[in-house]
């Protein structure tokens, strides 16, 4: 590969990356506990129509049946359900026509997210659906993308405006009674996002969504939908930061991926949820599904980095369903102080020549507990199934652990499956190199750990990068000496 | 700029450093040899502030400062740099965003906001060129996958772009062959000046036909046993350690 003056500049621009933000807004918040008229209630907040309310109905008749899943490598004090309250919206309800009719405050804190409207708008090339607490407050761009026949809107919206897509596709790849964190994410599910692709349409922009929580005790509920008809492609950005908290807070979202012949969907994720203090206390819970389904050469790439919440519950999959799909997964995932992450990934080969690859680095410090959970799975008809897996773990000090738990189940002889390993640890030389050089022992872990990423943060795309390296710098603080 | 006291210094119970005394005054090139363990290596980490190495006795003083409470990074940002015998592989991390990190650090500790991206492409651009440091040798990982003589001249390669007051290599020529040899040593020599120092750790000879000392140490079993000028450095050659062994008994 030829490094030009050009990559050469790149890589010295890098900028650094501004985060931390805690804001006060007025907000309408529902009661605490669950129950079927609290069901009822959030679908009619929202005016969706019938067969909206009778599918959350149902996924709550099926929660109610479930047992919270223990198997994770995890322990928590479970959350109390009837302590929490499902929904919390900012207060103020119209939508603005101008900038100047914006709570300043809530102005304030997308600065602080480096995504102020107006710098959006000039910047080109991103559009943001900022749900703000659980409600879409904002959307760009809009324009631009429905001139090529593209839906970017909130899930709410898109129940209300095309009811046709939603009704067909939610729930399609994680139905209700999946898990009982996504029966309950069925239920109560607050606000989301929503796209869809037409057929053969490149999507000209990455998709971006910032998510945050922001109101004491409110639980969060997102649900994703993206749609990518036949030969589409589209790049999609989850990000989320979240202030600091001292009491857990749940959230549960659910996303779902659809990518139907020859299409392409790209998720990525950096997730920075509060993570509890360094004696653990507080911290976010962070326990979602998100799947998606490959039709006939299509392709689904996860790409998330995990710095965050206190412990965390995840596993990107994908359903190759089509013969040659593709099914990517690139994870970063660090814990620090007592953290634990649960994470990792499925890869189900269902139709013949499908591929995966599962590129997983772990970095565990202080006495968290970091585990990888992997499952490769190649069912009977999936001739000449092809996986490679590479779980790379980084250990800090002897108080932490990292654990693999691969599962592989092949049920077609033509599989060929490659599972790597390596566990390493920052060397003391390693250190003094950089501290020789003028870097302090700090930094000097985040530019190794920045390298011990940097195959997964390549696949990220470059804004995102930059804010990913940050925060894992910013996780990382503290944990040395 | 460097005054070194009786310094002792140890590392897991074993005493390496047994009083060592040297000055370096600025402008100057000083030479220390000396057989294999002898304690070149320790005492290169020691002025570094390796934390491993636990000085029991004397001092380490720069332009006047004693360095005993200074970490390592500290004293980088003083000037002081070490060219290692065995510099470390990162992996991951690109010989220019390392380089970049080193440099807005060091400009961090003394108020200074980050190098603009054309200042510092200008500099990478000269000092690589000096050193006939091909680019897409920049982009690989530190050190890793790096052959003996592309690790040394890595080193230089970042002495030249920090521009250290006290540069000290050790065994910098080890690994290398003669053509590169001369390219380091020629990037060396542009370098001195007289407001900086250099020391220069080596085993032979013939580094020091290159970089010419102004004064020639021979360290044994922790302690400076001979100096004397660069004409010691070819005695040394000729009579072999044994000579110097055999003296420092007597
Ligand atoms: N980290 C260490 N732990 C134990 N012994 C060490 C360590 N570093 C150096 N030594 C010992 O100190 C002595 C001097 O080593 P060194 O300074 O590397 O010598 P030189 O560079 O002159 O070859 C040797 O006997 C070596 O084994
Ligand atoms: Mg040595």
């Amino acid at each position: 590969m030829a490094y030009t003056e050009e990559e050469l500049k790149k890589e010295l621009e890098t900028k650094e990356y501004e985060y931390g933000f805690y804001t006060d807004i007025e907000s309408d918040t529902f009661p605490v506990g669950l129950n079927e008229d609290i069901v009822v209630a959030i679908s009619k907040k929202k005016s969706e129509p019938k067969w909206m309310t009778d599918w959350r109905l149902e996924a709550f008749r099926h929660w109610q049946a479930m047992e919270e899943p223990e198997w994770a490598n995890v322990t928590y004090a479970k959350p109390d359900f009837q302590a929490i309250s499902y929904y919390s919206a900012p207060n103020s309800k119209p939508k603005y026509e101008s900038l100047d009719e914006v709570d300043p405050e809530l102005l304030d804190t997308f600065k602080k997210l480096g995504i102020s409207l107006d710098e959006q708008k000039k910047l080109a090339g991103v559009a943001v659906d900022i749900v703000m607490d659980s409600v879409s407050v904002a959307t760009t761009f809009k324009k631009t993308l429905a001139e090529k026949g593209i839906i970017f809107c909130s899930i709410s919206e898109a129940i209300k405006e095309h009811p046709e897509l939603v009704k067909k596709y939610i729930g399609s790849v994680v139905p209700q009674k999946d898990n009982f964190y996504a029966a309950l994410n069925s239920a109560v599910f607050s606000d989301g996002s929503f796209c869809y692709i037409p057929k053969g349409v490149r999507c000209p922009m990455e998709l971006s969504t910032y998510f945050r929580i922001n109101q004491a005790g409110t639980g969060q509920f997102e649900r994703t939908l993206v749609i990518a008809d036949e030969g589409s492609y589209v790049s999609y950005l989850e990000g989320c930061t979240a202030p600091s908290r001292d009491e857990n807070q749940l959230h549960a979202a659910v996303v779902e991926l659809i990518a139907l012949d020859d299409a392409e969907i790209k998720y990525s994720t950096v997730q920075n949820w509060f993570p509890g203090d360094k004696e653990g206390k507080g911290g976010v819970f962070n326990f979602v599904t998100k799947r998606g389904i490959c039709e006939k050469n299509a392709k689904i790439s996860w790409t998330q980095v995990e710095t965050g919440s206190a412990v965390t519950w995840k596993y990107p999959s994908c359903i190759l369903k089509g013969d040659n799909a593709i099914g990517e997964f690139y994870s970063i995932a660090v814990t620090n102080n007592y953290q634990q992450a649960d994470t990792g990934t499925k890869m189900v080969h269902l139709g013949k020549n499908t591929r995966s690859t599962i590129i997983s680095k772990g970095i565990s410090a202080g006495k968290s507990q970091n585990s990888y959970r992997g499952l490769v799975q190649v069912n009977s008809r999936a001739e000449n199934a092809r996986n490679f897996s590479q779980c790379d773990s980084l250990l800090m000090g002897n108080a932490c652990g990292a654990h693999t738990f691969p599962y592989i189940e092949v049920k077609n002889k033509t599989a060929q499956i490659e599972h790597e390993a390596t566990t390493s640890k920052i060397g003391e030389d390693q250190i003094f190199y950089c501290n020789q050089r003028g870097i302090d022992t700090e930094k000097a872990i985040a530019l190794i750990v920045n390298g011990f990423s940097k195959e997964v943060l390549n696949k990220l795309p470059m804004e995102f990068a930059v804010e990913a390296q940050k925060l894992l710098e910013i996780s990382l603080e503290g944990s040395v000496g | 700029m460097l005054k070194i006291n009786e310094l002792h210094a140890r590392v897991e119970e074993k005493d390496i450093l047994k009083g060592i005394n040297l000055e370096v005054n600025a402008g100057e090139v000083h030479a220390i040899m000396g057989p294999n363990g002898s304690g070149k290596s320790t005492l290169a980490s020691v002025i570094a502030g390796k934390e491993e190495f636990e000085v029991t006795k004397g001092s380490v003083v720069l332009n006047g400062e004693d360095l005993e409470d200074a970490a390592p990074e500290e004293r980088a940002h003083k000037g002081v740099f070490l060219s290692f015998q065995y510099p470390v592989e990162i992996p991951g991390v690109s010989v220019t965003n390392f380089m970049k990190t080193a440099i807005n650090e060091s400009r961090k500790a003394r108020g200074l906001k980050d190098m603009p991206a054309n200042e510092m492409l200008k500099l990478i651009r000269e000092k690589s060129e000096m050193l006939e440091i091909d680019r897409r040798f920049l982009s690989r990982s530190l050190n890793e996958g790096f052959s003996g003589g592309e690790k040394k001249r890595n080193e230089i390669f970042q002495m030249a772009m920090l521009e250290p007051k006290l540069a000290i290599l050790d065994e910098t020529d080890s690994g290398l062959d003669i053509d590169a040899l001369r390219i380091v040593a020629n990037g060396v020599n542009k370098l001195r000046s007289k407001d900086n120092a250099i020391i220069v750790i080596t085993h032979y000879q013939r580094l020091l036909e290159y970089i010419v000392p102004d004064f020639v140490h021979v360290l044994h079993n922790g302690k400076i046993v001979k100096s004397g000028g660069k004409e010691l450095a070819l005695e040394l050659e000729e009579k072999g350690y044994d000579w110097i062994k055999n003296e420092a008994v007597v």
